[in-house]
C-alpha cells in the first residue's frame, strides 16, 4: 500500500468521505474558537449542558416534521433558549448552585429527548441523533453549515477584542461604555455552532471539535493570537486522522475524529510545554 | 485646592438578585480633585459602590449625577479576585487594553498607543516584562501592570479597587507615590483600601461604607468621630449612633446577645 493509498486515495475514491472531511473542516474553522473562549471562561459544563439541552427540540421537530436541515435547526435553537432562561431563571432565584443546575438540565434534557423520540422513532433515529452521522452529509447540510461558519467568524472579528476583555477582566469591558452585545452575540453564535456541529457528531460529541482543541492548545502557547490558529489547526489535523483511521480500520467515524482529538488533548496536557503535566512534575520534583 | 462636586451620589442603592442589599441610600460627593479613601469591613459595598461609579452598575434605586451632566472619562482598577489571571495575554497586551474605550473595535492601536504603554510600563518597572505572559507574574507585578494600565489610560477620574492588596512595602509606596502624582495633576482619585495607616497618611478624604454610609469627609475628622480608628477591628464597625454613645462598643454587643 502507497501513501497515497493510505492518505490520499479514500477521498479522491469516496464521495461520502469528502463531504464528512469538508463538514470537520468548516465545523473546526468556525467552533475551535468559540471553544477556547469557553474554555477560558469556565464554562466547558455549561457548553456541555448547552449542547444536550437541543435534543428535545431536535426531537420534537423530529417527530413533527422528520429529519430536514431547517426543522432540526429551529427546533434545537428554541430549545437552546429555553433551556438558557431556565438555567438563568433557577441560578438566579432558586437555591441551587450553578454545577447543580447544569447537571440537572443536562440530564433533563437528554432524557426527555431520549422519551419523546421513543415516542415514534426507531432505535436508528436515537442512535442518529445522539452520535450524528458524519458520513452521510447531504447539501443541505453542507450549506448550512458552511453558512454558520461564515457568520461566525464574522461577528468573531466583530467583537473580539470585547470578547478578550470579557473573558480577562469583564467589569473593565462594562467600565467602558463598549462591547455592551459582545455576550450575547457570543453565545447566540456558539448556539448556532451547537446545532450545526449536531448535524455530524450528534449531541453526545457535538462539543468534541470544539472544546477539546483549544483546551490542547492551551498547553503549547499563552498567546490568545496563537491559541486561536493553533487550535484550529489541532482540530482539522484531528479530522483528517480520524477520518483516515475509521476508514482504514473500519470504526464509527464521528466517535474517532472525536477520540483523536481527545488524545491530542491528553498528550498535549501530558507534554506540552505550558503547563502540562511533565512541567508539574518537574517543578514539584524540584 | 480641590474644587467643585465632581459626582454626585443621592440615595443610591444597590441590590443584587432579590435578596442581597449591597448598598443602602448612599449619597455623598466626590469634588474635582480630591483624593479619597473608600474603607469598610469585607462585604461592606465599597466594590459595588465603585462599580456603580465606573458605570459597571447601575443603581437599583437613587441617582448619580456628574458636574456639567457629563460623565468624565474614567480609568478603573478592578479587585484583584474579579480578573482572570491566568488568560492567555501579555503584560503590553493588558496595558493596551487600557485603550480599548478609545478604541473600540475597529480602530487599529497606533504607535503613539505604544509609546504611552511602554511609558507606563517604565513607570512601574515593568519594562523589562512586556511580553511576559501575565500568568507568569507574580502578584505585586500583576498590580503593577494594572497601574501602567490606569496611567496609559490618561483619564481624569480614576477608581481604584483593592490596588495594594498581595503588593510588599516596597512596591506599596511606589504605587502611592504614584497615586500622589495623580493627585498632584489634579486627577480625581477614588481608592478602596483597608490599610487604615496608609488612610491616615495619605487620604486627605475617607468615605466608611457598611452597607449604608457610616461617613464621610476629612479623614482626620472621621478618626477624631472613631469611625476609622485602630482600636477596633474593621470588621466590627458600629452605626453612628453607637458611636455617638461611647459605649466600650464590644461590650456593649456582648450585653445585648
Ligand atoms: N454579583 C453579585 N451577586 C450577588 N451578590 C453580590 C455580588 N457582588 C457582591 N455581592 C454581595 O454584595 C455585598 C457587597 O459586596 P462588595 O463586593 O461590594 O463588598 P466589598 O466591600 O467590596 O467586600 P471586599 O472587602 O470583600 O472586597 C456582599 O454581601 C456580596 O456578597
Ligand atoms: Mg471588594
Amino acid at each position: 500500500m502507497t501513501l497515497d493509498d493510505t492518505l490520499i486515495a479514500p477521498f479522491t475514491h469516496f464521495a461520502f468521505l469528502r463531504r464528512a472531511l469538508v463538514a470537520c473542516i468548516v465545523l473546526s474553522v468556525s467552533g475551535a474558537p468559540l471553544g477556547f473562549f469557553m474554555n477560558q471562561r469556565r464554562m466547558a459544563l455549561v457548553s456541555d449542558a448547552m449542547s444536550h439541552a437541543i435534543l428535545p427540540g431536535v426531537a420534537v421537530a423530529f417527530l413533527v416534521a422528520g429529519a430536514g436541515v431547517l426543522s432540526l435547526t429551529i427546533g434545537g435553537l428554541i430549545a437552546g433558549v429555553v433551556m438558557a432562561l431556565a438555567a438563568v431563571a433557577l441560578s438566579r432565584y432558586a437555591h441551587l448552585r450553578e454545577d447543580a443546575v447544569f447537571t440537572l438540565l443536562f440530564l433533563l434534557s437528554l432524557t426527555s429527548g431520549i422519551v419523546l423520540l421513543s415516542l415514534k422513532g426507531s432505535n436508528l433515529d436515537l442512535l442518529r441523533l445522539l452520535f450524528g452521522d458524519v458520513l452521510a452529509m447531504d447539501d443541505a447540510s453542507l450549506i448550512f453549515m458552511t453558512g454558520v461558519a461564515v457568520v461566525t467568524l464574522h461577528t468573531l472579528a466583530l467583537i473580539y477584542r470585547g470578547l478578550i476583555l470579557d473573558g480577562f477582566d469583564p467589569d473593565f469591558l462594562r467600565a467602558s461604555g463598549r462591547g455592551r452585545g459582545t455576550r450575547l452575540l457570543f453565545f447566540a453564535v456558539f448556539m448556532i455552532n451547537l446545532v450545526a456541529a449536531f448535524q455530524a457528531l450528534g449531541t453526545l460529541m457535538a462539543l468534541g471539535l470544539m472544546l477539546l482543541p483549544s483546551l490542547a492548545a492551551g498547553f503549547w502557547t499563552r498567546r490568545v493570537n496563537v491559541a486561536l490558529p493553533l487550535g484550529i489547526l489541532i482540530a482539522v489535523g484531528s479530522s483528517i486522522a480520524g477520518l483516515l483511521i475509521s476508514f482504514h480500520a473500519n470504526t464509527p467515524a464521528g466517535p474517532t475524529v472525536v477520540l483523536v482529538c481527545g488524545s491530542m488533548c491528553l498528550a498535549s496536557a501530558l507534554v506540552g510545554p505550558e503547563g502540562s503535566a511533565r512541567i508539574g512534575l518537574r517543578r514539584g520534583g524540584a | 485646592m480641590d474644587g467643585e462636586p465632581l459626582i454626585t451620589l443621592r440615595e443610591v442603592s444597590v441590590t443584587y438578585g432579590s435578596r442581597v442589599r449591597a448598598l443602602q441610600s448612599v449619597s455623598g460627593v466626590f469634588r474635582a480633585g480630591s483624593l479619597t479613601a473608600v474603607a469598610g469591613p469585607n462585604g461592606s459595598g465599597k466594590s459595588t459602590l465603585l462599580k456603580v461609579l465606573a458605570g459597571v452598575l447601575r443603581p437599583t434605586s437613587g441617582t448619580m449625577t456628574f458636574a456639567g451632566g457629563v460623565r468624565p472619562v474614567m480609568a478603573y482598577l478592578p479587585q484583584l479576585a474579579h480578573l482572570q489571571r491566568d488568560f492567555p495575554l501579555s503584560v503590553e497586551d493588558v496595558v493596551l487594553t487600557g485603550f480599548y474605550p478609545e478604541l473600540g473595535e475597529r480602530r487599529g492601536v497606533q504607535n503613539r498607543h505604544r509609546v504611552r504603554a511602554r511609558k507606563a510600563l517604565r513607570a512601574v518597572g515593568l519594562e523589562g516584562r512586556a511580553d511576559r505572559p501575565i500568568a507568569d507574574l507574580s502578584g505585586g507585578e500583576f498590580q503593577r501592570m494594572l497601574f501602567a494600565r490606569v496611567m496609559a489610560q490618561d483619564a481624569p477620574v480614576i477608581l481604584l479597587d483593592e490596588p495594594f492588596t498581595a503588593v510588599d512595602a516596597v512596591t506599596t509606596s511606589r504605587l502611592i507615590q504614584l497615586l500622589l502624582a495623580w493627585h498632584r495633576e489634579g486627577r480625581t482619585v477614588i481608592c478602596v483600601l483597608h490599610d487604615l495607616l496608609l488612610i491616615k497618611k495619605y487620604f486627605p478624604e475617607s468615605m466608611v461604607l457598611q452597607g449604608k454610609c457610616l461617613g464621610s469627609g476629612h479623614t482626620h475628622r472621621l478618626f477624631e468621630q472613631k469611625l476609622l480608628s485602630f482600636d477596633l477591628d474593621m470588621a466590627e464597625l458600629r452605626s453612628p449612633e453607637d458611636v455617638r454613645a461611647d459605649h466600650p462598643p464590644s461590650a456593649k454587643h456582648r450585653h445585648d446577645s
